[in-house]
């Protein structure tokens, strides 16, 4: 899976969860959850989403260096590859 | 199920509790004991809860302690002792003089935890003014609400926070005069300024003036189930509860490091979070990032953390992940753990004492009540899924309904009645802002009623059985349904709306919202998806609904009023009981 389709996947999700954000103007290294006005809850739903969507593992002890869309879209990168 | 009991054993008591037996305390307690404990203003001049909690510290032996250290979310840390406080809020206070504003004028903070709430909490006390905060993450609604609600004439806040947030607002609230920005080096524009500028400019040296005991301090924002928000004032006196339960109950000692995991913009975040701990003159942390379980455990390891106050949801989310906390990280300065927010579950207590070798102790109180007023003490056995025993000088009671305005105590334990308090401590809220008929209805037969429903065993402990109204509590946090069923209503697709608290293994309740369409308007996945966006603008993501179902139609009374116990019966399963009254039992 390429990268933008990874972020594509982290889109789709995100829509679900905060459909008013405008998820094109995300600056890839800025904080999701602050950003996006995410809480906890929220976020726990975007790894489900994502675990389900993408069907791979993310162990909730790899959730805090999972900040930003970068992070994200590198991390899941490297657990399909 | 039933639990045991857990037992405390004295012998492995590496500090003494400050509250050796809980009966001698109560017997011997008094609040003029208390107060002779606190300095007050030099020369007299009344009780300050800025002076109590910074200055007789700065002014003493204490001068040079840490005070605060402000963990940011790189994790640099910042440190304060007394003596730099002090000088910080003089300078606060001093530039609110040069602002104009003085006794009794509200100074609202809306940010995250960084130094400069702490700085405008404490130098906005000093100065006489009303502090009150907000959470960050309400969206513009329920800031409209509290900032006019409060007649707000000071808030400082960022700049992201100001421009997404408040920005839209300022046309109708005529009342707010100055926009402090903390991370601002510049002013931006006449009103809109930079907090670090004028506190550099402002004189480090300060006068508490005299201050009533009885003055106005805090004013904390609570949902109701009907109306707006409802603005819970307290008084300076306050600190003699702050002080007296962080010695009784949080067990702080001398040389302690604190922290309490709550957020500034609800009650516990400022009531312990920032005042009880330094009123004892402890070390309080203070960690900007929100939930992340290793960066937490690592907190409490590096910052040698001895006494932790934090909720029941942070807990849950700690007990789902495979980490052995013992043996991962060196825990040993860590002595005692409470939890407030709304009830530990038994088997929380029980991981505490497991996972992390102690256990957890749960208390009760309220943003009314302004500080604990039934705990687990460290002293007392702990009987897992109870909130405890009343503090000293509290006077609490199970009380049944006579008729609408009349109740009484019922003496017999094991009975689920309201949970009612006997109105004098000193941090009992003094009104709602504007509202005095609402505040008077909070009391009956020389009772205040907490809207709580509990249970009271032989031995005094109570255990909490629900809420007697429809205010939902979600990760600790209290949502008025009426506030985001207002705000479903003003889509142009809604019909009606009923939000309701869904029980959730996690954050306690969810909120979640049902939505009955207007004609014409067909259900779909995209209108709920602009639905749930519409909320979460507005309402931001502490208070929008996390769940959006709809319905053909909702139940209603006779008298028109939707059922929020029927959609809760049925999104639980329930028999839904005498529907007799109901206009439309769809």
């Amino acid at each position: 899976m390429s990268d933008p389709e990874i972020k594509n996947a982290v889109f789709k999700i995100l829509r679900r969860i905060a459909p008013e954000a405008n998820l094109d103007q995300i600056n890839s290294e800025e904080n999701l959850r602050e950003a996006l006005d995410i809480d906890s809850f929220d976020y726990l739903n975007l790894m489900i989403g994502l675990h389900e969507e993408l069907k791979v593992e993310i162990p909730e002890s790899d959730y805090r260096s999972l900040g930003t869309l970068g992070e994200l879209v590198r991390y899941l990168a490297g657990r399909l590859r | 199920m039933s639990w045991e009991p857990i037992k405390k054993d004295p012998s492995a008591w590496t500090v003494p509790p400050n509250l050796a037996c809980y009966e001698k305390t109560c017997a011997g307690f008094s609040w003029e004991a208390i107060r002779r404990e606190l300095d007050g203003l030099p020369g007299g001049r009344g009780l300050n809860i800025a002076h109590e909690a910074v200055d007789r510290h700065a002014n003493g032996a204490l001068r040079n302690q840490l005070a605060l250290r402000w963990i940011s979310r790189e994790g640099q840390t910042e440190d304060f002792t007394y003596a730099d406080l002090k000088e910080k809020t003089n300078r606060f206070a001093n530039l609110l003089g040069q602002l104009g504003i003085g006794k009794g004028d509200a100074v609202f903070a809306l940010a995250g935890r960084i130094p400069e709430l702490y700085i405008t909490a404490l130098g906005t006390l000093k100065n006489g003014s009303l502090f009150c905060p907000l959470f960050s993450a309400f969206g513009p609604e329920p800031l409209q609400q509290r900032l006019s609600k409060g007649e707000a004439k000071v808030l400082v806040t960022t700049t992201r926070l100001y421009r997404k947030n408040v920005a839209q607002l300022r046309a109708s609230l005529p009342m707010l005069k100055h926009v402090l920005l903390a991370d601002s080096d510049q002013d931006v524009a006449e009103d809109v300024c930079s907090f670090q500028q004028g506190l550099a400019a402002a004189s480090g040296e300060f006068t508490i003036p005299p201050t009533d005991p009885e003055q106005h301090a805090l004013l904390h924002f609570t949902s109701g189930t009907t109306g707006t928000p409802k603005g819970a004032i307290h008084v300076h006196q306050a600190v003699l509860m702050h002080y007296m339960t962080g010695k009784y109950v949080l067990d702080l000692h001398p040389g302690d490091v604190f922290w309490c995991t709550a957020d500034p913009g609800w009650v516990t975040g400022t009531s312990y979070g920032i005042i009880a701990p330094l009123a004892l003159g402890v070390t309080n942390i203070v960690d900007e990032a929100d939930f992340d379980a290793e960066r937490w455990y690592r907190i409490l390891e590096q910052q040698r953390v001895s006494v932790w106050y934090t909720a029941p949801t942070a807990i849950r989310m700690l007990m789902r992940l495979p980490i052995e906390p013992r043996k991962q990280y060196d825990l040993r300065h860590l002595r005692f753990i409470a939890s407030v927010g709304e009830p530990l579950n038994p088997a929380a207590v029980l991981w505490g004492q497991q996972a992390l070798g102690l256990p957890i102790h749960d208390n009760w109180w309220q943003t009314e009540t302004g500080g604990i007023m039934i705990a687990n003490f460290a002293s007392m056995d702990i009987r897992p899924g109870s909130m405890g025993r009343p503090l000293p000088g509290v006077e609490a009671a199970i009380v049944r309904r006579i008729d609408e305005k009349t109740v009484e105590p019922i003496p017999e334990p094991g009975v689920d009645g309201e949970l009612a308090l006997k109105p004098g401590w000193p941090s009992m809220f003094r009104g709602y802002l504007h509202e005095d008929q609402r505040y008077r209805k909070c009391f009956q037969s020389g009772w205040y009623i907490t809207g709580d429903l509990a249970r009271r065993d032989a031995d005094g402990y109570y255990e909490f059985v629900g809420r007697a109204d429809d205010i939902i509590k979600t990760a600790g946090h209290m949502v008025g349904p009426f506030e985001v069923e207002s705000v479903l209503l003003e889509h142009p697709a809604v019909a009606e709306a009923g939000v309701i608290g869904k029980p959730d293994p996690i954050i306690g309740e969810l909120v979640k919202a049902f939505v009955s369409l207007k004609p014409g308007c067909p259900p779909s996945e995209e209108l709920r998806l602009d639905l749930l966006g519409f909320a979460r603008k507005r309402l931001g993501s502490v208070v929008a609904p996390k769940e959006i179902e709809f319905q053909k139609s909702l139940p209603r009374t006779r008298s028109g009023k939707i059922m929020r116990r029927l959609l809760k019966m049925r999104e639980l399963g329930l028999p839904e009981g005498d529907t007799s009254t109901l206009e439309s039992a769809v």
